[in-house]
This record gives structure tokens, sequence and C-alpha cells, in this order.
């Protein structure tokens, strides 16, 4: 408790890479909620001990497999009914779980337990630069309301700049169709 | 089964069709009634498969010709069902615990069931839903002279849980599978009777099926039908309305116009305060998040037997971890989750069921309420 700021949070965590359960990063932060007002996102400081996995590879044949898709890409529900994801769906799941980690933190409190719980909707933008861009439309879990949230994302990638969330607001419930 | 094309010539070769289709109880595909045969159109006829030979003696004896249309309808029947589910939709023996089934699906598998297995399980009604569709239970009892204790467990209680439901059919097929042969279960069953419920709300089931994967409540219609669902696990009577509610039908915790409003609750409540002194453990099957939950989730004031149910929910995480290393936690619903009243199982434990606990299967969020076939089998031998 911090008197009229808000609740601090000390963590120590073990990061494990999602594609190699081996591959493991341990990782301290502190999280700060502020008090009262519901608008701010918490602060977020952390240090990682050594590095995550290399990926140039899988990064760059990704990369290049959409850069030269003649038509750009759209897809619906991933994963489908069933927990199914095409292998060839799965980085741009990938993406839309970093990204939707990015729109989580923006809007998390105390009180929210917030989870990616599926992909409605995605849509290649096509650009000039060297960027690729996808229009998503997730669904987003909240554990302790039991609401589906649906949200817009536009979601910027590049092999060596990262991820970056340019646009990001929430749908209202039906808008996820 | 074969479907024959015949066009009739004569007004004799007419009565003759009319004549076998009545004795030999055929299917007419074309016309739909045996008055409506008329020389010079079409006939389709499907026969099945031990009369085939028998109708095209008769044919050739009456000098009406014909033609196979469709030689094998079995084989076009199974070409075209989608590859997964085709020669095993029927038939619990071939029947895949592996993947997800529609409520169609599991209504037939719980026939098959008690067919197969008539000596141990039989089939009952509970209630009608709120869309009139019917809920049964399966009992899983081996005869003996002696009354005994009851273990009630109850799945997919909301809709979008899909590995609830898959579990329960694999508890069912494990039960029946190993009774003989594994000594726990059989000592299990020579003291104790499972009643399962594999799908309580059955018509938000099918709506997660055909509409909306992530439904979670039942279909109950409010506020002139612009409005749909309860859920069900807010709307029993264990301090109704108090805490982890939304009054407001739209949200996924309306708990409801009062407590036990739906059929489905009502359905469930009634039978197991009927049985209630029989009835040594009530559970109830949710996803996700890999907890074992006991009561109460409407007061942080511990139940009055806390220790024993701890203590037990303790041995069963341990055990569950020792399957596949998955690792659940154990507690009171309050205090690791969140606070909820109207839950089933904070009113069986209230009503004097001793132990009561909802576990919620995997996993942690990863895949949330979607999650993979690939994992059915290691949650369920797991949970098992």
């Amino acid at each position: 408790d911090i008197d009229d700021v808000g609740h601090k949070y000390y963590l120590e965590l073990e990061l494990e890479d999602v594609l190699d359960k081996d591959s493991t990063v341990n990782c301290t932060a502190e999280v700060l909620y502020h008090l009262g007002n519901k608008n701010i996102a918490p602060d977020v400081q952390f240090t990682l001990e050594g590095e995550p996995k290399n990926t140039d590879e899988a990064d760059n044949i990704f990369y290049n497999r959409i850069k030269n898709l003649e038509k750009e890409l759209v897809a619906e529900n991933i994963p489908d009914s069933h927990g199914n994801v095409p292998p060839e769906m799965e980085p741009i799941r990938l993406l839309a779980w970093v990204a939707s980690g990015y729109v989580i933190w923006q809007n998390s409190t105390e009180n929210t337990k917030l989870q990616l719980a599926q992909i409605k909707h995605v849509k290649q933008v096509k650009r000039s630069d060297e960027y690729l861009e996808f229009d998503y439309m997730i669904l987003l879990h909240d554990t302790v309301s039991q609401e589906i949230i649906p949200w817009q994302m536009t979601v910027l990638w590049h092999p060596q700049h990262g991820v970056q969330v340019t646009q990001d607001s929430r749908q209202p419930k039906h808008a996820s169709g | 089964d074969q479907v024959f094309h015949i066009v009739p010539e004569t007004f004799q070769q007419v009565q003759h069709l009319q004549h076998l289709c009545s004795t030999l109880l055929l299917d007419l595909w074309k016309p739909q009634l045996p008055e409506d045969i008329r020389t010079g159109e079409d006939l389709h006829i499907r026969v099945p498969a031990p009369l085939v030979q028998k109708m095209k003696d008769s044919l050739d004896h009456h000098m009406i010709s014909y033609k196979v249309l469709i030689p094998d309808l079995q084989k076009l029947v199974d070409q075209s069902m989608p590859k997964e589910r085709r020669s095993h939709r029927q038939v619990p023996e071939g029947y895949i615990y592996t993947q997800y089934h529609p409520m169609e699906e599991i209504y037939q598998w719980m026939t098959q069931i008690q067919k197969n297995n008539s000596e141990l399980v039989t089939q009952h009604h509970l209630g009608k839903t709120i869309e009139n569709r019917e809920m049964y239970y399966l009992q899983i009892s081996q005869p003996s002279d002696k009354t005994k204790k009851i273990i009630w467990m109850d799945c997919g209680i909301h809709a979008r849980e899909w590995i609830s439901p898959a579990f329960c059919q694999w508890f069912v097929k494990e039960i029946l599978q190993n009774y003989k042969s594994d000594p726990k279960i059989s000592r299990f069953l020579q003291n104790l009777d499972l009643y399962v419920l594999p799908v309580l709300n059955i018509d938000g089931y099918i709506y997660s099926w055909e509409k909306d994967r992530l439904w979670r409540k039942n279909r109950s219609p409010h506020m002139n039908g612009t409005c749909y669902g309860t859920d069900l696990n807010r709307n029993f009577n264990s301090s109704w309305g108090t805490v982890g509610v939304s009054y407001n039908c739209s949200s996924e915790t309306f708990c409801g116009s009062g407590p036990e409003s739906e059929p489905e609750t009502r359905a469930v409540a009634q039978f197991i305060e009927r049985k209630k002194s029989d009835i040594l453990c009530y559970l109830t099957i949710h996803s996700y998040g890999q907890y074992i939950l006991t009561p109460y989730g409407s007061t942080t004031k511990p139940p009055s037997n806390s220790e024993e149910l701890m203590h037990v929910a303790e041995k069963a995480a341990a055990a569950l971890m020792g399957k596949h290393g998955t690792s659940y936690k154990v507690g009171s619903t309050s205090l690791i989750l969140y606070s909820n009243s109207g839950s089933s199982r904070d009113w069986a434990h209230m009503i004097g069921i001793p132990f009561s606990y909802t576990f919620e299967l995997r996993d942690n969020g990863t895949h949330g309420f979607v999650l993979p076939v690939d994992q059915i089998q290691p949650t369920c031998e797991e949970t098992m």
C-alpha cells in the first residue's frame, strides 16, 4: 500500500517461451496500480535476467511469406470452435497474443483478469513501407466479470522493429458479429 | 441399401409397385406417397439391403424395367459426412471421446451407453430446459442389497466450457470400461452410486455450437425477447443475488429473476433436494482456470467441515498433478477466485451435502474456453 498513490506489487517471474518450453528467462517486475483513477494503465517496470531466444530466422520466414502474398491475408475465428489453428495462422495468432498483451495492460485494474479468448477476424492492410499491418477484431475474456469484450486493434510488426499497437478501441458487445 | 429408378409403363405395373411398397414397407423417395405413382413418371424407391434381391426378382417377374440409381447408399452417406465424424456417430464402441460432440450426438451416446451397459447404467429424466429440451442423467449403480451413498456430478452448466461435458462422457466411459478389471473402481461401485449429468445447460450448449462459441448462460428470454440468458451458476438458492452477480440481463452473470427462476436450475435442485440425505458428494465441472474450489463463494466464512474439505481437495490436486504435471490451485472460491452467490456448489453444501466441489479444468488462459481437441485426453486422464 502506498498512501495516496496506489498498490504496488513486487513480482518474481519465470518467462517461458511458448514455442519452446525449455527456453526460460527469469524476470523481476514492479507493478503499480494507481489509486482511484481507472483510466490510467498500471505502471510496470521489469528486468530480464538474460535474453529470450533468438527468433530471427522464423521471423524472416514469416515476414517474407506475408510480404509476398498476392492478396491481403484475411482470416476468421482463430482458433476455431474446436481449438484448432491452421499451422500457417500460428504466427498471426501469436502476434495477436502479444498485441493483446498491450491492450490488456492498458486496460487492467486490480479487479480485472483479462485474457485473449479468440481472434474473430483479422485483415492485412497493405503498406508501402516495410512494416506489416494487421487489423484485428479480438475477443477478450475477463475472468472476474465473465464478460466477453470485443476489441479492435491495429497492429504493426517488423522483424527488427517489433510489435506496435497503433490503434485500439473497445467495441460494443454485439459488434463481433 | 439401394435406390431404384423405375418408370412404370402400364397401370398394372403401377398397381404392382404400389403393392410392393406397402408389403415390403419400402421407402418411397419420389413421389412421396404410393397413391401418387403414375405411368410415365419417375419413381425412386430405397430398398433395404436384405430385400434387394427379392425386389429385383419381383420386378423381373412382372417385366418391370428398372435402373439402380444408387448401388450403395451407406457409402454415399459416409462420403457426405465431414471426415472425422463419419462412422463414429452412432456407436459408443466407435465413439470418439477425444473430440467435442454436439448435443444430438450426446443424446445418442447416452442411449447407447445405457443399452450397452444395461446391467449397470440407467438413463433418467430430470426435467426440461427453457427451450423444452429433455434433460437426462445417467445412473451408474451396481446391483446390491444395500442402499448406497451417491456421488453426483454435473457438467456443462456454462455453455462455452466444452471440455466439461467432454469430461463427463470420458468419466462414464472409463468407469464402464474398467469397473471389472480395476480394483479401485470396483470397490467404489460396491459402496457408491454415480449419477452423471453430462450437459446441464443444454440450450446454451447447442447455442455455443450453432451461433456463439463463447455463450455462457442459458437461453431464457427477457425483456420481451430483447435479451437472453441467466447464469445458471448464479441462480441457485444460496444467498441468491447478493454478491458477484448482475441484475441486468445483458450481463454474463445475470442471476435471473429470482432463485431457481430457471427450469434447468429447478430440475437439478429438486432432484438433489429429494436425494440429499443419500448424497455424499456434489461435483460440478467447469473450465477454465485449473482450480478445485470449495464452498463458499458468497462469503469468506468457512464451511463447518472446512478442514476435511480442503484435505480431500488437496489430495485430489496432488493426484491430478501426478498424471501430467498439471498444477491446480485449491481453496475456497471467495478467497482464491472471486465472490459469487447463487452457485450450485454453495447451495449443495448449504442443504447438507458434506463434500461439494467446483472443478475448473484446463487451461490457465492460453486457450481458455476454446481448448484444443488434443488436450481433451490429457485433461480427462488427469482429472479422472
